[in-house]
């Protein structure tokens, strides 16, 4: 039988500050889901990057525009969505920083590091006209799942 | 934590210990205004030991590139020593290894500018 997901949400201003915290909630929930701390780290490090790009080149630093942070536990994978009040981008026209024209550039490389770190990323155009980036991290192998369903019961 | 920063001269070699987190924000800009001191004092071949820095995020790979290409604008080179495993790894990710020269011993990393 499916199981209701567990939803957390939090509101953060476009402060640098509001990434560090993200990453710490990041870290938490991935605990609490059953991840260990490899794939904590991994979790957490994806999530600071969608943050900073959300404060950077979404919200462009703005303090009046709020970034939505959400983690929702299903059955089988952590989802995290971050919403921000830019213009949205298109991922697919994001370089790789690899290329040897980007190597030395001085930014561009944190999507690219969430693609290292997370099993999925999406981009969806938000109803304000933003874009929400979609992480999912699969419960696979020794880490979360039954360790956090374990707890649970 | 924050980054903490402390310079060592060996010879015509300056060792830079990093230490911390070099992240968004702060820690970058203290990075930057290391270099720039050091560069203005006409110290132009830097090590900068990673040795205890566990954390870097893409700002601070950003940071990491602009040293290197500001130091070598001024006509020095910036050389790479003591990297941890989770930095070796975005290093490798990233195929930075391919722009920075990096020693896993400081005496060898200190020893390659003569």
């Amino acid at each position: 039988m499916t199981e209701q997901p567990r939803r957390v949400r939090v509101t953060l201003e476009s402060r640098i500050e509001s990434v560090d915290l993200g990453e710490e909630l990041a870290r938490g929930v991935a605990g609490a889901a059953g991840f260990d701390e490899d794939e904590q780290y991994k979790l957490s490090m994806a999530v600071r990057e969608v943050l900073i790009n959300a404060l950077e080149h979404g919200n462009r630093g703005d303090a009046n525009k709020p970034i939505g942070l959400g983690f929702s536990l299903l059955d089988d994978r952590l989802v995290v969505e971050v919403q921000d009040q830019g213009k949205g981008f298109d991922i697919a026209q994001v370089p790789d920083p690899r290329q040897d024209e980007c190597l030395l550039k001085t930014s561009g490389r944190g999507l690219f590091l969430v693609r290292c770190f997370a099993d999925d990323l999406r981009v969806k155009p938000s109803n304000n006209g933003g874009a929400t980036v979609l992480i999912t991290k699969l419960y696979t192998n020794n880490s979360g799942s039954k360790t956090a369903k374990e707890k649970q019961s | 934590m924050s980054l903490k920063i402390n310079k060592r001269d060996n010879g015509e070699v300056t060792v830079v210990d990093l230490s911390g987190r070099l992240t968004l924000g702060d820690a970058s800009a203290q990075l930057r205004q290391a270099l720039r001191e050091l560069l203005d004092g006409g110290r132009k071949k830097i090590v900068l030991n990673l040795g205890q820095v566990g954390y870097i995020d893409s700002s601070g790979l950003g940071e990491l590139v602009s040293s290197f290409t500001t130091v070598k604008n001024s006509g020095g080179q910036l050389k790479l020593v003591n990297l941890t495993d989770k930095v070796n790894d975005l290093l490798t990710v990233t195929k930075l290894y391919t722009v920075f020269e990096i020693h896993s011993d400081e005496s060898a990393a200190v020893q390659s500018f003569r």
